[in-house]
């Protein structure tokens, strides 16, 4: 088994050369199937390692040394514990399902060899990300991952929009990768290593105002990967990318890496309350915030990635609160039924002809009625349905957010699932049900997806309506309770649980208590909004139309003009400046000045060489006669 | 032999050469003929020649003579050289004037 670890990442790598080198000249079946099957492969082994790990603990594998500086030494290693390999479960599983739905989605783009030679690398990033043994391997990842992101955004990169939105991503993603690059400077000076064995067995012993510190230079990255406020707005505008893409990297995959750095570095924060305190306050005000600006967006993507961004913070608040398996456990209903959401309304927008307003759409629900059912699901998945994926992961979070920070807190973040929950269904309602509103080539056009974009859907459908089940609460004894957390909670390299359980002090009347105001209320929620959008015909309005407070939230609080007055627009005069007075006027002037001198001496000089013989033999008998009397004299 | 040599004391064969060379150096500079320049150019390797024969013969050293014979040698490649360029010049300016070749400028 552990020779065949570096075979998961590799897999998509051979797949993305194979693809990347030669795609244009092999048929699109050919094409689809290399990238899909090195997924499958991929998943299959990943696979054989989580009943290894389950087997006989963490798996580890160094492919060979990387560096050896001074004291620096670096090994290019694989470890793969329980944490990871769930992560390469969730990554090799969904975006292989992913795969599999881009080869009808992409079939009619002229670019659909280079989109999976892309979703390949990407994947290979992203299992190096959850795979690496220290922090460097993760952070190559983590700049993989960056990199295939931007090139998916501006997949589409005739259109100039999209190519900014892939700019802003990549530049906001760097300043993030700015603090994760300072706190792994500093964790090598705390503790001469990057390996996480080594590292998080010294933690205990470590300066805490410096592990703080630490802790929060690492957030700074994950606020940058995983869209958390401040550094949030290039998620929506991601949106520009194939569907697929923000499936699989705005939403399952590559934005939970901050999650995930978060919960692998569970052992520093543990013992920086403060960095923790610090998360979950980012955490719940992004979760808020974003909630609140979905409400008013009609692009049916742009809903979808404040969403995202929702729960994101969701999950950040619960890392925050310590409840780091109840995070993981978020990110993987998460990966199922945002998956699917974002999945089902790629299959709208195929079906539409490329339509993403869900004010012309409506009624969708007579001519798409598969996608219509997974979308449904997908919906009451996020909004807390009972028994669905999403009710079991946001009841933990809320469960450990009442335990650890108290009913002030708990409100607060039921506010944002309540929140996510009409929107959802704002969405739902208004995409599906009531009369359509498109043109007539629209309602001529519009169809069901096939069956190879169907079929991962309703897999992905499934997930979420079970996947709840992976982690049920005790006080409900469905099942296998808390297995998640059992199965990390097993003993990692050394000797330690990979991550602790959640200590939850809260008397069983609390929690279902808790549990069924939460429950009635999605449930609320859910037919609220079908009175509201179904009987009562209530459209979202024009973007003109809008004013006061809705204005100010379709228009997501000016979030975007804001960071450009205050940092776009002073570094474009700065820079301006720079260009005009100490570029042009100076390095150039040096530059240039340099040049013109010469020329001008050279100007000078070169009278001497006049083409005139005898001149040059006057010279030449000059200088001699000088050479023979420095001789004499 | 070397006796009829020594009978003429150095310092004429010093002034002599002097002379000859000066006047090489001056036919080179002042006349625009280019085979006259060439000339000139023999008068002063000739004046030089006859320095070394006449060295060689007072210090008893032969090697000067050997040297002689190698200047010659140099010479009459040089002037085979020097007179085939003059021949295209010819042909190309209709004239042997060198105050005429003045392309070789900047």
């Amino acid at each position: 088994m552990q020779q065949l670890i570096p075979l998961i990442p590799l897999l998509p790598l051979i797949g993305f050369v194979i693809n990347g080198l030669f795609g244009k000249n092999l048929s699109k079946t050919l094409v689809g199937a290399i990238g899909s099957g090195a997924l499958l492969g991929s998943f299959i082994l990943t696979w054989m390692c989580f009943h290894q790990v389950g087997a006989s603990g963490p798996i580890q594998s160094v492919a060979y040394e990387f560096m050896r500086i001074d004291q620096l030494h670096i090994n290019f290693g694989f470890l793969v514990d329980q944490l990871s390999v769930w992560m390469m479960l969730i990554v090799t599983g969904v975006g292989f399902l992913i795969h599999v739905y881009s080869i009808g989605y992409m079939h009619d783009d002229k670019g659909f060899y280079k989109f999976f030679a892309y979703l390949n690398l990407f994947i290979f990033s992203m299992l190096l990300l959850v795979m690496g043994d220290n922090f460097l391997v993760l952070f190559f990842g983590w700049e993989g991952v960056g990199l295939c992101s931007y090139l998916l955004i501006g997949f589409w990169y005739e259109n100039r929009d999209f190519g900014t939105a892939a700019r802003k991503a990549f530049i906001m993603n760097r300043i993030g990768d700015l603090g994760l690059l300072l706190g792994m400077f500093l964790i090598w000076r705390t503790f001469g290593s990057l390996n996480y064995a080594e590292v998080f067995s010294q933690v205990s012993g470590a300066d805490p105002a410096l592990l703080t510190t630490i802790c929060l230079l690492l957030f700074v990255g994950a606020m940058g990967k995983s869209a958390q406020i401040p550094l949030y707005t290039w998620l929506p505008d991601a949106m520009a990318g194939p569907t697929p893409v923000s499936a699989l990297i705005h939403a399952a995959t590559m934005v939970t890496a901050g999650v995930y750095l978060v919960a692998r570095c569970n052992a520093m924060y543990s013992l920086a309350p403060d960095a923790m305190h610090v998360v979950a306050v980012i955490g719940l005000a992004t979760s808020i915030f974003a909630a609140v600006i979905g409400l008013r967006q009609n692009d049916i993507k742009k809903v979808l990635a404040y969403s995202t961004v929702s729960q994101l913070g969701l999950m950040f608040l619960a890392l925050g609160m310590g409840a780091y398996s109840t995070a993981i456990f978020h990110v993987t209903t998460h990966a199922f039924f945002k998956a699917l959401l974002f999945l089902a309304a790629g299959s709208v927008i195929h079906g539409m002809g490329g339509e993403q307003d869900i004010r012309n759409m409506g009624g969708l629900r007579k001519y798409m009625p598969v996608t219509f059912w997974v979308f449904l699901i997908g919906t009451f998945a996020i909004s807390g349905f009972p028994l669905m994926a999403g009710f079991f992961s946001k009841d933990e979070i809320f469960a450990m957010t009442y335990a650890h920070g108290g009913p002030l807190w708990w409100g607060l973040g039921g506010l944002s699932a309540m929140i996510t929950a009409i929107y959802m269904c704002r969405l739902l309602y208004v995409t599906f049900f009531g009369e359509f509103r498109g043109t007539d080539t629209q309602k001529h056009h519009i169809h069901e997806s096939p069956l190879v974009m169907t079929v991962p859907l309703m897999v992905l459908a499934l997930l979420s309506l079970v996947g709840g089940f992976l982690n049920t609460p005790h006080f409900l004894h469905l099942g296998n309770p808390q297995w998640l957390a059992h199965w990390f909670a097993g003993n990692g390299v050394t000797n330690i649980p990979v991550i602790p359980m959640p200590e939850v002090h809260l008397e069983e009347s609390t929690e279902w208590s808790l549990m069924i105001f939460t429950t009635s209320l999605a449930v609320l929620v859910i037919t609220a909004l079908y009175m509201v959008y179904q009987k009562t015909r209530n459209l979202p309005v024009a973007d003109t139309a809008q004013t006061g407070l809705t204005k100010l939230v379709a228009n997501k609080f000016y979030v975007d003009e804001i960071y450009n007055a205050l940092f776009v627009k002073p570094i474009e005069k700065l820079s301006k400046f720079l260009y005009h007075y100490v570029d042009i006027q100076g390095v150039d002037g040096v530059v240039n000045g340099t040049g013109s001198g010469v020329q001008f001496i050279g100007g000078l000089f070169r009278r001497l060489q006049n083409g005139n013989i005898e001149y040059y033999l006057i010279g030449m008998v000059i200088g001699a006669a000088a050479l023979m009397l420095t001789l004499f004299l | 032999m070397l006796d009829l040599v020594r009978t003429v004391p150095i310092e004429y064969y010093l002034l002599y050469s002097t002379v000859l060379f000066i006047i090489g150096v001056f036919g080179v500079l002042i006349r625009r003929n280019a085979i006259i320049v060439l000339m000139c150019v023999e008068i002063m390797l000739n004046a030089v020649n006859l320095l070394l024969a006449a060295f060689s013969t007072y210090l008893g050293d032969a090697q000067g003579q050997i040297m002689v014979f190698f200047i010659m040698v140099v010479a009459a490649a040089e002037a085979a050289v020097g007179l085939g360029i003059l021949v295209m010049i010819y042909r190309n300016t209709k004239s042997t004037d060198i105050s005429l070749l003045d392309k070789l400028r900047f």
